[in-house]
């Protein structure tokens, strides 16, 4: 049986540095934006701390770029926590950021529902709760391909971790309250459904393997973000008929009333090309629209990413109007920038 | 009747070398059985951690057991991320904070520790037995240990056991489906595997066995 190459060229020059490479090249590209604290290994916004402003940080393992890092700036997050290639940052990252940007009206923490994210953020929450500092913390878990019970870690977080940030960040930037800018994170994320599909494994640098090995013609239906396998293989058929399994799998979880309005994010995994992308989004724009919900909004391109995985993740988010006024807000990260 | 030993701070730091001996030799087995069922990163993770631990306990000035163990935890969780930083951290933790400052301690109170560090694992990561996880290596161990130390055994004795039982639970994780961790992402599909949070503690256990009965 033929099976995908194991091995790939990556830049590196030692591969337990790579993070604190990549994050020193990010700093050196944004200058204007954001800066690099080496000591912390966090992203901080150029003009944190903003007095009066509520502040949103975020962070998780590294591989996902441009999460978390590209969008620290205006209208998005405060500041990023970039933990090793897969692995969850440490509290100590998630104190020092969450120190760095309080300005006085609370700081929310963006959490992806993964173990490790969650108890090394709960762990820096009640740290800065014992400096005196406000902290709510929301875990993003909008991943329908898990299934979710009382007895098991629940659905990921993924698609929906990039929405919510970019309109609470919105929320903050015009004034919101802590209260409300934490309302507005949970209500993006309720209001959220995923699916992902990958194509290919990844290899991260430490390790120098690929995670899993895809046989040929077969694909990993119901992956995450970080190469672990997804919960079914399938054959690889038209994308006409793999862009049906994502929509039915998003739209019978967030089950959207007839005439819906939503905004449609169609993400790639790293290592799949925006012709292949758009290609993607033209099959969900109709199908949406056959299903009876308008795509009133899209996002189209590699925001939450696997390393150098191929494949395509769809995230459906069901607006209102004062979500869909945050979406269109201006915003100017690396990742992000529009109205600016 | 049998005389029994005590053990000290040079316990604690043994244990720790040990410990970082041992996921140092098996680093590339943990990510093997990482990448099977989460995502590949445990080994070199907990390689990390306990180099840091090794390192901190290295600078150490005669500190009492407890300390020590405090002081180890709180290295893990500020060098490993991850899941395991946190829950070995807390774990280690919560069994220092059993010892106080005292300088020495005996088998019962060994027990005691390891059982403050199953009931901070357990409450930190709401995990039982039977989830496929780290817990399904450490309560069968310190159960065993409580057991056999209540009966008289010595404790060198009694934490063989323990480690034994530690890995008959480690390899008992193979044919579960886990409801806990990433590798629940898998549902079904995480059967077959065997557990690499599971796997690492029982090579934790067999450490604290080789540094108590080293010394004897």
């Amino acid at each position: 049986m033929a099976v995908e190459t194991t091995h790939m060229r990556k830049f590196l020059n030692d591969p337990a540095a790579v993070v604190k490479e990549s994050l020193a090249g990010l700093a050196a590209a944004h200058a204007d934006l954001l800066r690099y604290d080496v000591a912390n290994q966090i992203i901080v916004r150029k003009d944190a701390p903003k007095k009066g402003k509520v502040a949103l940080i975020s962070g998780g393992g590294s591989g996902h770029e441009p999460m978390h890092g590209g969008f620290v700036g205006l209208g998005m997050l405060d500041a990023a926590c970039p933990g090793e290639v897969f692995t969850s940052p440490v509290p100590g990252q998630m104190l020092a950021a969450t120190k760095a940007v309080d300005g006085g009206a609370g700081v929310v923490h963006i959490v992806k529902n993964y173990t490790g994210d969650v108890l090394n953020f709960k762990l820096a929450a009640e740290d800065a709760a014992d400096e005196g500092i406000k902290v709510t913390s929301v875990v993003i878990d909008d991943d329908v391909a898990v299934q979710d019970s009382l007895y098991t870690a629940g659905r990921r977080g993924v698609g929906a971790t990039v929405l919510a940030e970019k309109i609470a960040g919105a929320a903050a930037e015009g004034g919101a309250d802590l209260a409300k800018v934490t309302d507005i994170v949970k209500r993006v994320n309720a209001r959220s459904r995923s699916f992902g599909v990958a194509l290919s494994s990844c290899v991260p640098p430490a390790s120098g393997k690929a995670i899993f090995e895809l046989p040929e013609g077969q694909i990993e239906l119901g992956v995450g973000i970080h190469g672990e396998p997804g919960r079914r293989r399938a054959p690889l058929g038209y994308a006409s008929e793999v862009v049906d399994v994502m929509v039915e799998a998003v739209l019978s979880d967030l089950k959207p009333k007839h005439g819906s309005k939503v905004l449609a994010f169609v993400n790639g995994m790293g290592g799949t090309p925006l012709l292949e992308l758009y290609l993607v989004y033209g099959e969900v724009d109709k199908k949406l629209r056959k299903a009876g919900v308008e795509p009133v909004r899209n996002l189209v391109g590699s925001y939450i990413t696997s390393l150098e995985m191929a494949g395509a993740s769809l995230t459906l988010l069901e607006l209102d109007d004062e979500l869909t006024s945050l979406w269109d807000a201006r915003v100017h990260t690396a990742a992000l920038r529009w109205g600016v | 009747m049998i005389v029994e030993r005590v053990m000290d701070a040079a316990t604690i730091s043994s244990w720790m070398r040990e410990v970082e001996a041992s996921v140092r030799v098996e680093r590339d087995h943990l990510v093997q059985l990482d990448s099977a069922i989460g995502d590949g990163d445990h080994g070199i993770n907990m390689a990390r951690g306990f180099e840091a631990v090794v390192q901190a306990l290295g600078a150490d000035n005669g500190s009492p057991p407890g300390r020590l163990l405090i002081i180890a935890g709180r290295t893990l969780v500020s060098t490993v991320g991850g899941a395991s930083g946190p829950l070995w951290g807390s774990a280690l933790r919560a069994g220092g904070r059993v010892l106080g400052d005292q300088t020495s301690f005996d088998g019962a109170q060994l027990a005691e520790v390891l059982a403050a560090a199953l009931a901070s694992v357990k409450d930190l990561g709401t995990a039982s037995l039977g989830d496929k996880t780290m817990v399904d290596a450490l309560e069968p161990a310190v159960d065993r240990l409580r057991d056999r130390i209540a009966n008289g055994e010595p404790v060198a004795q009694a934490m063989d056991a323990a480690a034994a039982a530690a890995e008959a639970g480690m390899r008992a994780t193979i044919p579960l489906q886990a409801r806990k961790g990433r590798a629940s992402y898998l549902g079904e599909r995480s059967v077959g595997h065997q557990d690499p949070g599971a796997t690492s503690t029982a090579l934790i256990l067999r450490a604290l066995q080789r540094a108590i009965t080293s010394e004897a």
